[in-house]
């Protein structure tokens, strides 16, 4: 049976160590903005040895490429990007700390085994859930590469952020067995 | 011969863009809504629930439903007996196009296909609308819009079967493709089918049966038939809305039939996303 949890970022171990494919889990504090020309940037900084423009320690990175904000709101719509762009990048950053990723669609079994290997969680949001999931965003600032414009990376504060979990820390993923348990057989 | 002026079609495409970009259309709606009511499993019906609360806020707070806001897809109807005066009926709607795109903050999504330059500056705002037009009897010009993610038409394929195929060929394709998209094209979804034609008369099929209303009938009981068939079939996949798992993976399937070649059966698959953004007008 799924729970529903509350959980404050950054994420520590103990907190992505309990989860299970197919818990509910409200987030709130602070997501990075991420999508695959700004992996591609950090992971060259990791590979360098060099700073990144943020802490990686416990770090939830949001797949995301909002709608042009209107005037006085942080943010346009916001929801997930398809996630299998980033496969490549995501070990890595798991690896050097990152523990949470939230997107959209099916990850490699890689990314799979770096959740497991890590205590990394992918979490999927609602696709298309635009409007709901940026009013939740309470501010956003451009933190880093500005020049790639709704690829920028973003330092989102947001509140109750609603997320389910695909991809666990024991190896398990909803969409494959969220689909078996529901699927007729002929 | 009955004249329109070049701005009145600016302005009614402009309007259609803007209120669809975040007014999701009453069908889809209700679809939804019966779809949260009937799902078994909790975490598909708490995503279906979101989505019919992000309908509400994007309706009150004129905020795009997704920031995936789509390309401009149009079928226009043209009456022999009418005329737009002051310029070119295509040139309107890609004016209108560009308007309510870009006055509604909706994204700018057309791009070069190999450098992937967004085209917002050189082409135009969102620009180039995919346009097909029909000519037909009166002085009348309608017009049919749906804006178009790219999740959803990336997992859309089209197959040209042999003739023995037959109905059963193509309840097995249907399910394939929807098997293999997954949650990608963001399920609940509607699945347009173009059957008959020729190659390319299939694809445009597929995507005009996404055009009309869920849950109206199919005027041909055969292919209504067919439709619930194919129904029924896919939603024993177990994808599920945002393919978490789940007995509701499709709100509806459409069909459009052609006829076709004696020594050939094609078939069109398109999927449309939950996010089911489209409209007509007649001017
Ligand atoms: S498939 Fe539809 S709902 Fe999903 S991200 Fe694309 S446009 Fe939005």
């Amino acid at each position: 049976m799924s729970s529903t949890y509350h959980l404050t970022t950054p994420l520590s171990s103990e907190d992505t160590k309990q989860l299970v494919a197919g818990d509910t889990v409200y987030l709130t504090g602070v997501l990075f903005t991420a999508r695959d020309a700004a992996h591609k940037r950090l992971v060259e900084l990791i590979e360098k040895g060099e700073a990144l423009p943020f802490d990686l320690e416990g770090s939830v990175i949001y797949f995301v490429g909002p709608t042009p904000p209107k005037p006085g709101d942080p943010i346009g719509s916001a929801g997930p990007t398809t996630s299998y762009r980033m496969d490549s990048f995501s070990p890595t950053m798991l690896k050097h700390g990152s523990r949470g990723m939230i997107g959209k669609g099916k990850r490699n079994q890689a990314v799979k085994d770096a959740c497991v290997a890590y205590d990394g969680i992918y979490f999927g949001a609602t696709g298309g859930a635009g409007a709901l999931l940026g009013k939740l965003i309470k501010s956003a600032e451009v933190i880093a590469y500005p020049e790639l414009g709704p690829e920028a990376v973003r330092r989102l504060e947001v509140v109750d952020f609603p997320v389910a979990v695909i991809n666990d820390t024991h190896g398990n993923d909803l969409y494959q067995q969220g689909r078996e348990q529901y699927e007729v057989k002929a | 011969m009955r004249e329109i002026p070049f701005d009145t079609i600016v302005k009614a495409v402009k309007d259609i863009i803007v209120y669809s970009g975040t007014d999701l259309p009453q069908d889809t709606y209700d679809a939804l809504k019966k779809a949260m009511e009937d799902e078994q499993s909790p975490v598909a019906k708490n995503v279906i629930k979101q989505l019919l609360e992000n309908a509400d806020i994007a309706k009150d707070e004129k905020r795009p439903l997704c920031q995936d806001t789509g390309l401009a897809v149009f079928f226009v109807k043209v009456g022999d007996e009418v005329k737009v005066t002051g310029g070119l009926l295509k040139d309107a709607i890609n004016k209108g196009t560009e308007e309510g795109y870009r006055d509604a903050y909706l994204r700018a999504s057309t791009c070069e296909p190999f450098s992937r330059a967004n085209l917002k500056d050189t082409v135009g705002y969102n620009l180039p609308a995919i346009i097909h037009f029909d000519i037909v009897a009166g002085d009348k010009i309608e017009i049919e819009y749906a804006a178009k993610g790219g999740g959803s038409e990336n997992v859309s394929r089209a197959k040209v079967f042999p003739p023995a195929a037959g109905k059963e060929g193509i309840v097995a394709y249907v399910k394939e493709v929807i098997s293999d998209a997954g949650g990608n094209p963001c399920p609940p979804i509607t699945v347009g089918v173009g059957i008959g034609g020729t190659f390319e008369k299939a694809t445009i099929s597929s995507k005009h049966a996404l055009f009309r209303d869920i849950g109206s009938v199919n005027p041909d009981p055969e292919m209504a038939a067919l439709e619930q068939e194919i129904l029924t079939e896919v939603n024993k996949l177990g994808i599920g809305a945002m393919g978490m798992g789940g007995t509701q993976t499709a709100l509806a399937v459409h069909i459009e039939s052609n006829p076709c070649h004696i020594a050939s059966l094609p078939v069109s698959v398109n999927v449309q996303c939950h996010s089911s953004r489209h409209t007509h007008i007649t001017i």
